[in-house]
């Protein structure tokens, strides 16, 4: 059980003091939106998203598209990791680039980019390309870091005598990776591909309805179905609409997540028997059946042989242990001092585009900072409150926890932003209402990593401290005070952290909506990005999403790390 | 070049490991010959550099200066004759006891059919046929050790390095498998020219190597070359045996020198500092009351260790511990309790703690530790300010084990409290003069 659970914290925090190489970072991703804003200014002013048919018979080319754009974005992000996570983990001096890069790259707000990314690829790409690639994009840059660092952390965490047998049997770098660094990076790969690919519809659903003022940028694909269906109040489609997406997502568990994590339970590294390992009814069925095995025995095993055969005859093991040497190749330095350059040159035209910003805007973004912090510091608590005794019931009874698991998974999996058409029909018309529904938009995609996490924490309290407990004769409320919350502290940190995120990321479509032809907003970082996209206000854009980003990644390094290393250094139950 | 007899000639080999400005010598100028036909024991306390030894011999790492001759041939990289077998035997645990065998073969080329066969064959060999089709989970950890030596035999290694493969089991797996290693060797079933196994138990180096090399540690050099003329099949319990016991003890245990040499110099102050040995105060305490009960308060060390149930690594620092603060004399491989050593087992709990702070503000390393603190503010330090502090003596990881054995020492003698919520270190009222 703990294992099932452990796919929520994934963020993993290298507790790294703030450094030089995060400002380069940040310079670097400063002048990224620059560039884009810059490629935005030739946007055209009006653009006319696809016909959306809300007809049943265009549900399944809809989901198609969506799935397909999920895929393909899983693969480059798999690919990158792979090789990012390699260089990272194999090259010293790569490794302190990379790995700062990782850490600010993973706590940057990623819809923050959405209007942006949109904006400059529509700029040079006809619209339907443009959004299909920004769609891909978003969701590779939601995909993509958590992968890396789990197969970072399996490549610089593989037992040295492992790595010693494979030099000494003198394995090449294929069969290394095939024997040794693939198989026990597995199960970490097969997790976070998990949480990536759940992570990826919300981003997916995202882009598919992003629509600002006379800008409709919708894809065709489930998520625009729905915010049509919305639109047009056709609650006939929307329950069609909704269906189809959960069916797809509990299909996507059973058919592929379910059986791959079955599959991997066998690279465990642990030298006993798990006590529950993962089961899958499908995949049970493929290992049964004679079709599979013999394509096994007949295709696979020869082929594969035949590979690694080819691969190291083509490239032997390396022979000699070339001691390292520390110092740096001569073509580093100039690509530094150019990239260097460069980077100053794209900053001060940055700055520039900035300070055409006026004074009144620079305080319109202020307050519409502390107004998205104070929705996402809302929809935080709101979550803790229901999700903590919750999440404890659940974690303490393992009857309960057994029933209800993979129920609150499914229900988990559906993305917050697929349903947020949904919430607009239902409390738009109320007062406050896109304050409400923004609020909900964000609880919804904040409560659930809260919840898996204090589930973890509390099924993972030892039986021992229970019995204590109990023995002592504390009462309800001292229980709570002297062992549940503190043991529960470092998983609501990591869960916390992790929800904020996606909070942030709710702002940019939750603060400003367009909807039954009316554009309404509420104050919010997120409403001035979308209304700056809406208007064309370049400037505006720029700076708010840079503001958005620094204020995101500050209150990270700033915040949570501290509660972060306070969890790691004396809640933690080992 | 040298003459072509030796298989295995290590000349002048150097490990110097560097932290920032500071070096530390792991190996420091160790010479060894190996011919064929010889089993060697690399004996020694842990870091002493055994390991790292072996790593150089094997290839898998570069000395930092001196050269490894294999057959009169310098070794560059990996050396192909030779392989090890692991401590943790590290098997893939992802693969068949038959395809952790296969994989090394299938590395060096050999296609799938004989692949196979010979791994059964080896299999079959030590023991495992049956259990081919086995994860090595489902093993016991000697058959798995079993699995780790087939891997070894399958690719015929001239040279065969063991890294403390025992040391991982139980008591009776490991005696079961030293004997099947033996016979294997002795029977000349393997083509195996020459075997090196490093182990810091010294019953099982008397019991099945031809030569000890006795290695001690700051800085790892080799201190003896014993040789071990007993006959095969060697018994545990045989006067002869023991003797041979005895006198490694003696090598290792009990190098006193003067005593300001012992004793060394304060860290940051020249010449060598002395490191604490790594026990705590309990199990110093455990050893002097056992000496206490004994007659003349005196024994053997390798006794000591069969009495105590501990192994030999851990008796010899606690026997240096007690050598140190001048609980205890070591003399040709006995220990002896000094009337100090015999006043401190037999005291209270108040007075125990008494003795121990005066003598443990004797060595220079507390006094620097208490004169840092005095002239602190408030009396306090982060451990973290200490432990750089030391890294200019130690190597990080040392320097951190340092802090907390003195932390511990200086606890029980109330000379110092620490707390860990902030990890400082505070002066006590008693650690003030």
């Amino acid at each position: 059980m703990e294992q099932r659970v452990r796919v929520f914290s994934i963020r993993q925090f290298t507790l790294r003091p703030l450094a030089w190489g995060d400002a380069v970072v940040l310079l670097g991703v400063a002048v990224l939106v620059y560039v884009g804003v810059r490629l935005a200014l030739a946007t055209p002013a009006v653009i006319h998203g696809p016909a959306i048919s809300l007809s049943p018979r265009a549900l399944p080319l809809y989901a198609g598209l969506s799935l397909a754009r999920m895929g393909v974005a899983y693969l480059l992000s798999l690919f990158f990791s792979l090789v990012y996570g390699y260089l990272a983990a194999y090259n010293r001096r790569a490794e302190k680039i990379l790995l700062p890069l990782l850490d600010v790259l993973q706590s940057i707000p990623i819809l923050s980019f959405l209007p942006v990314v949109m904006l400059s690829l529509r700029a040079i790409l006809p619209q339907h390309v443009a959004a299909e690639l920004a769609s891909v994009a978003l969701i590779f840059t939601s995909q993509a870091w958590n992968l890396t660092f789990a197969w970072y952390q399996a490549l610089t965490t593989i037992p040295k005598e492992l790595r010693e047998a494979s030099t000494i049997f003198r394995f090449n770098g294929w069969l290394r990776l095939k024997t040794l660094e693939l198989p026990f990076g597995a199960i970490s790969l097969t997790w976070n591909s998990m949480v990536s690919w759940a992570g990826g519809w919300f981003f997916l659903m995202a882009a598919e309805i992003f629509t600002v003022g006379q800008r409709d940028f919708r894809l065709p694909g489930l998520g625009a179905y729905l915010s049509e269906a919305a639109r047009q109040a056709n609650l006939h489609a929307l329950a069609l609409g909704i269906g189809t997406l959960i069916l797809l997502i509990i299909a996507m568990d059973q058919l592929v997540w379910r059986p791959l994590l079955a599959w991997s339970d066998r690279f465990s590294l642990e030298l006993v028997e798990s006590e529950n390992p993962s089961t899958s009814w499908f995949y049970e069925t493929l290992r049964a059946s004679r079709v599979v095995e013999s394509l096994g025995r007949h295709l696979l095993s020869p082929l594969s042989e035949h590979l690694d055969r080819a691969l190291l005859r083509r490239f032997p093991a390396a022979v000699a242990t070339a001691p390292e040497k520390a110092g740096t190749s001569l073509a580093v330095y100039p690509a530094a001092v150019l990239g260097g350059m460069g980077l100053l040159y794209g900053a001060g035209l940055a700055g520039d585009m900035l300070l055409k910003v006026p004074l009144a805007e620079w305080g319109a973004i202020g307050v519409g900072l502390v107004a998205t912090l104070l929705r996402v510091a809302a929809a935080l608590a709101i979550a803790l409150a229901w999700t903590t005794p919750i999440g404890v019931a659940i974690g303490t009874n393992r009857r309960l926890a057994i029933w209800l698991q993979p129920l609150v998974q499914i229900v988990a999996s559906v993305p917050a932003t697929a349903l947020f058409p949904v919430f607009l029909l239902l409390v738009l018309h109320l007062p406050g209402g896109l304050n409400l529904a923004a609020l909900l938009l964000m609880l919804m995609g904040t409560q659930w990593y809260l919840l898996f996490n204090i589930i973890a924490g509390a099924s993972a309290i030892p039986q021992d401290l229970k019995y204590t407990a109990a023995l002592l004769q504390l009462n309800r409320w001292q229980r709570w005070i002297t062992l549940i919350l503190p043991a529960l502290f470092p998983y609501i940190i990591t869960g916390a952290i992790t929800a904020g995120g996606g909070a942030w990321n709710a702002s940019i479509v939750a603060e400003y909506v367009t909807f039954g032809g009316r554009t309404r907003q509420t104050i919010g970082i997120g409403a001035l990005i979308a209304q700056a996209t809406a208007t064309g206000d370049y400037p505006l854009l720029l700076a708010a999403t840079l503001a958005m980003i620094l204020t995101v990644v500050a209150i990270n390094r700033l915040v949570w790390r501290r509660f972060y290393r306070l969890a790691e250094e004396r809640f933690r139950m080992e | 070049m040298t003459t072509n007899s030796h298989l295995l000639e290590l000349q002048h080999i150097h490990m110097i490991y560097t932290t920032g400005q500071r070096q530390f010598p792991a190996v420091q100028d160790v010479n060894l010959v190996v011919d064929e036909g010889e089993f060697v024991a690399l004996l020694g306390p842990s870091g002493c550099g055994k390991s790292t030894l072996l790593r150089i011999i094997t290839g898998l790492q570069a000395p930092t200066e001196g050269q490894v001759l294999y057959r009169g041939q310098p070794l560059h990289g990996v050396n192909p004759y030779a392989t090890i077998v692991f401590q943790s035997f590290a098997l893939f645990p992802w693969l068949t006891v038959q395809q952790n065998v296969e994989v090394a073969l299938k590395a060096r080329g050999v296609p799938p059919q004989p692949r196979s066969l010979r791994a059964i064959d080896l299999l079959d060999r030590v023991g495992l046929d049956g259990f081919e089709t086995a994860y090595p989970r489902e093993l016991s950890g000697g058959m798995r050790q079993k699995v780790g030596f087939a891997r070894a035999m399958a690719v015929e290694p001239e040279l065969l390095c063991l890294d403390e493969p025992f040391s991982a089991l139980d008591v009776l797996s490991a005696d079961a498998l030293r004997g099947e290693l033996l016979e294997l060797w002795l029977g000349g079933g393997i083509p195996t020219r020459a075997i090196l196994m490093v182990t810091h138990n010294i019953e099982e180096a008397v019991f099945m190597a031809d030569r000890i090399v006795v290695m001690e540690k700051d800085p790892g050099r080799v201190v003896a070359d014993l040789p071990v003329n007993l006959p095969h099949p060697r018994h545990h319990k045989g006067s002869e045996f023991l003797a041979v016991v005895d006198r490694v003890y003696a090598t290792l245990a009990g190098q006193t020198e003067p005593e300001h040499v012992e004793m060394g110099t304060a860290p940051g102050e020249p010449g060598r500092t002395r490191a604490l040995p790594l026990v705590t105060v309990n199990e110093l305490a455990a050893v002097l009351e056992h000496l206490a009960d004994v007659p003349h308060h005196r024994a053997d060390i390798y006794r000591l260790a069969d009495d105590l149930k501990i192994n030999s690594d851990h008796l010899l620092r606690l026997t240096e511990a007690a050598e140190l603060l001048g609980f205890a004399t070591v003399a040709q491989g006995d220990i002896s309790l000094t009337p100090l050593g015999e006043t401190f087992a037999a005291a209270s709990i108040v007075a125990r703690k008494e003795i121990f702070a005066t003598r443990i503000r004797r060595l220079p390393l507390f006094r620097w530790l208490l004169a840092m603190l005095a002239a602190a503010d408030n009396h306090q330090i982060e451990a973290d300010v200490a432990q750089t502090a030391l890294g200019l003596d130690f190597p990080p990881p040392e320097a951190e084990r340092q802090i907390e054995t003195a932390v511990g020492w200086g606890r029980y003698a109330e000379l110092l409290a620490y707390d860990d919520r902030h990890g400082v270190i505070y002066l006590e009222p008693g650690g003030v003069r």
